[in-house]
């Protein structure tokens, strides 16, 4: 049979990852030190894995309501409310999703159209592409850049709205640069936006995870956002709770009605008993995030030091758990200089270009490793860089 | 101070320019706490944890419960120090419960171990009963696990 003929035009032309192969090569190799993994090195509080324990000890096992367990949705209101200045309706604005990845995929086929165009500032998270793509959406990229610290500015965004824009994607905190935006920054994107039609897709993910004397800001506590925008967030990065697959979504009513359609028709309903833990971290669990940050914090000042002394310059990442260094100054392409690295010295980077073409000339470094894993990489990645300067690369 | 602790107590190896990378302060700033640190008997010295079992090395060790008679004056400290000079004591630890102090001794066999028990330990006058537990196997030491360590399984998924 001609697969090419049957398999669907757009999941065919959806963009691959492009380090799938890569990565590969280096999971067979021995002795390689990975800083490639995009997941906390914490385990999941013990609080939390104990209530999943109990509630599977005590059978609960069947499906919930399509849009979650209401004491999860009001553990989540409170919870936006008590750290994020965020006020939702558990009844009518909270959908409890499979990750926010799935929320993500269901925000935006609830939202674009053939057509419509959905603008993604880049580098970024590799999802928003291909789910666009998928929808017949088309992407309209903004290139971030480093001048600005990988934010996005009111100007780049108003240089890329047409009568067609549909969705603004804002991935912040945002992996894989690690920047973030501040209330300053976020009030001159809404300032673009009030009075538009345009929706805002705001994957906080990373909301908890954020660095110095400000905390995360989401673009939805502005005057006048919350009607024009979805927030997606989740359990997976802020409570190392990646493999329990849950993640939320809040915004307005007619929105979340309509994605819980959709959701029920393709999930059902998110894992019960990840839904029971997830309550209990909610509830519990606000100092173990502290805890994961403060370490997360000291590992980032390390490597961002670290990079800069060795000549790869590295912006002051305020969020995520990864550092963007330039790789430019060697003269290899991203994609070369971690392929380089990789033969050569065994340790495992992600190129930037991964993250869209704007990556080029940079490389994304996870530090959700150990100290001693993050000190042996960096040495390895020293010796490199002196090898490259010797001309023995 | 603390955070300088607790990374010294995971790792005695790094450098002062990661420990003030991580801390954000200069080498010499850590250099002068470590001193600091020290001066002040927060440190009390930096040791490699070695995996005996691994190395395959003669070594034995043994947890020793002991109920001992304290003195009118110094209560248990007299006692305590006395054991805690031997060479062959690795820890004194005063504790609450059914004995009085425990002891982590280690020799080359069970009868060295067996020997110094019986001929020093024993005949000390304050010592009233000893109740020895040899180590048969060591899983986890000052808060690093002694089995081999788990591959990390995370995959790269982006």
């Amino acid at each position: 049979m001609n697969y090419d003929k049957i398999i669907a035009t757009a999941a065919q032309e959806m963009r691959a990852s492009g380090i799938r192969k890569f990565f590969d090569i280096a999971a067979e190799m021995k002795d390689c030190i990975s800083l490639g993994v995009g997941e906390p090195d914490f385990k999941t509080p013990w609080a939390v894995r104990d209530a999943g324990i109990r509630n599977l000890e005590m059978g609960q096992t069947r499906y919930t309501s399509n849009s979650g367990m209401k004491e999860l949705r009001t553990e989540i209101c409170k919870y936006l409310d008590r750290r994020f200045d965020l006020h939702y309706d558990p009844d009518s604005q909270v959908l409890v999703t499979v990750g926010g990845s799935e929320a993500i995929d269901i925000g935006i086929r609830a939202l674009v159209n053939p057509g419509d165009e959905v603008i993604i500032p880049e580098p970024c998270y590799v999802c928003y592409d291909p789910i666009t793509h998928l929808t017949g959406g088309k992407v309209v990229s903004i290139p971030l850049q480093e001048k600005n610290q990988f934010r996005l500015t009111a100007e780049e965004l108003k240089a890329a709205i047409t009568p067609r824009t549909k969705v603004l994607i804002l991935p912040f905190p945002c992996n894989p640069t690690g920047a973030v935006m501040g209330k300053e920054d976020l009030e001159a994107i809404a300032e673009v936006l009030r009075g538009t039609d345009i929706m805002v897709l705001s994957d906080e993910i990373y909301a908890e995870l954020t660095y110095g004397s400000e905390r995360h800001v989401s673009i939805a506590s502005l005057p006048g956002m919350a009607e024009r925008t979805i927030v997606v967030n989740g359990f997976s990065k802020a409570y190392a709770m990646t493999g329990w697959r849950l993640g939320y979504v809040v915004g307005p009513a007619p929105v979340i009605k309509i994605m819980t359609k959709i959701h029920q028709s393709c999930i059902m309903c998110a894992p019960t008993t990840s839904q029971m833990a997830a309550i209990t971290a909610m509830r519990e669990c606000d100092d173990e995030i502290d805890m994961m940050r403060d370490e997360y914090n000291r590992r980032r000042r390390l490597l961002v030091k670290s990079f800069n002394d060795m000549g790869l310059s590295c912006f002051d990442p305020k969020g995520a758990f990864y550092v963007f260094p330039c790789i430019k100054s060697t003269g290899m392409t991203s994609d070369e200089f971690c392929k380089e690295l990789l033969y050569k010295k065994r340790v495992a980077i992600v190129p930037g270009t991964a993250f869209g073409a704007s990556g080029e000339g940079y490389a994304r470094v996870s530090y959700a490793y150990s100290v001693e894993h993050l000190v042996e990489a960096l040495s390895r990645i020293r010796e490199f860089l002196q090898d490259l300067k010797e001309g023995k690369v | 101070m603390e955070q300088l602790l607790k990374l010294l107590e995971n790792n005695a190896r790094l450098t002062e320019d990661d420990l003030g990378a991580m801390l954000d302060k200069t080498p010499a700033q850590i250099h002068e706490m470590m001193e600091r640190a020290r001066a002040k008997g927060y440190i009390r010295g930096y040791k490699t944890l070695v995996n005996w079992e691994k190395f395959s090395a003669a070594k034995v060790q043994a947890v020793i419960e002991l109920c001992v008679t304290p003195k009118k004056s110094h209560g248990f400290d007299a006692i305590a120090t006395t054991i805690a000079a031997f060479d062959e004591v690795e820890s004194v630890l005063l504790m609450s419960g059914g004995y009085d102090l425990q002891l982590v001794v280690s020799g080359r066999s069970f009868q060295e171990v067996a020997l110094f028990v019986a001929k020093r330990l024993s005949p000390l006058d304050d010592v009233r009963s000893t109740a020895t537990h040899f180590v048969l196997r060591t899983y986890k030491k000052d808060g690093e696990m002694f089995l081999d360590e788990d591959p990390d399984e995370r995959e790269t998924v982006l």
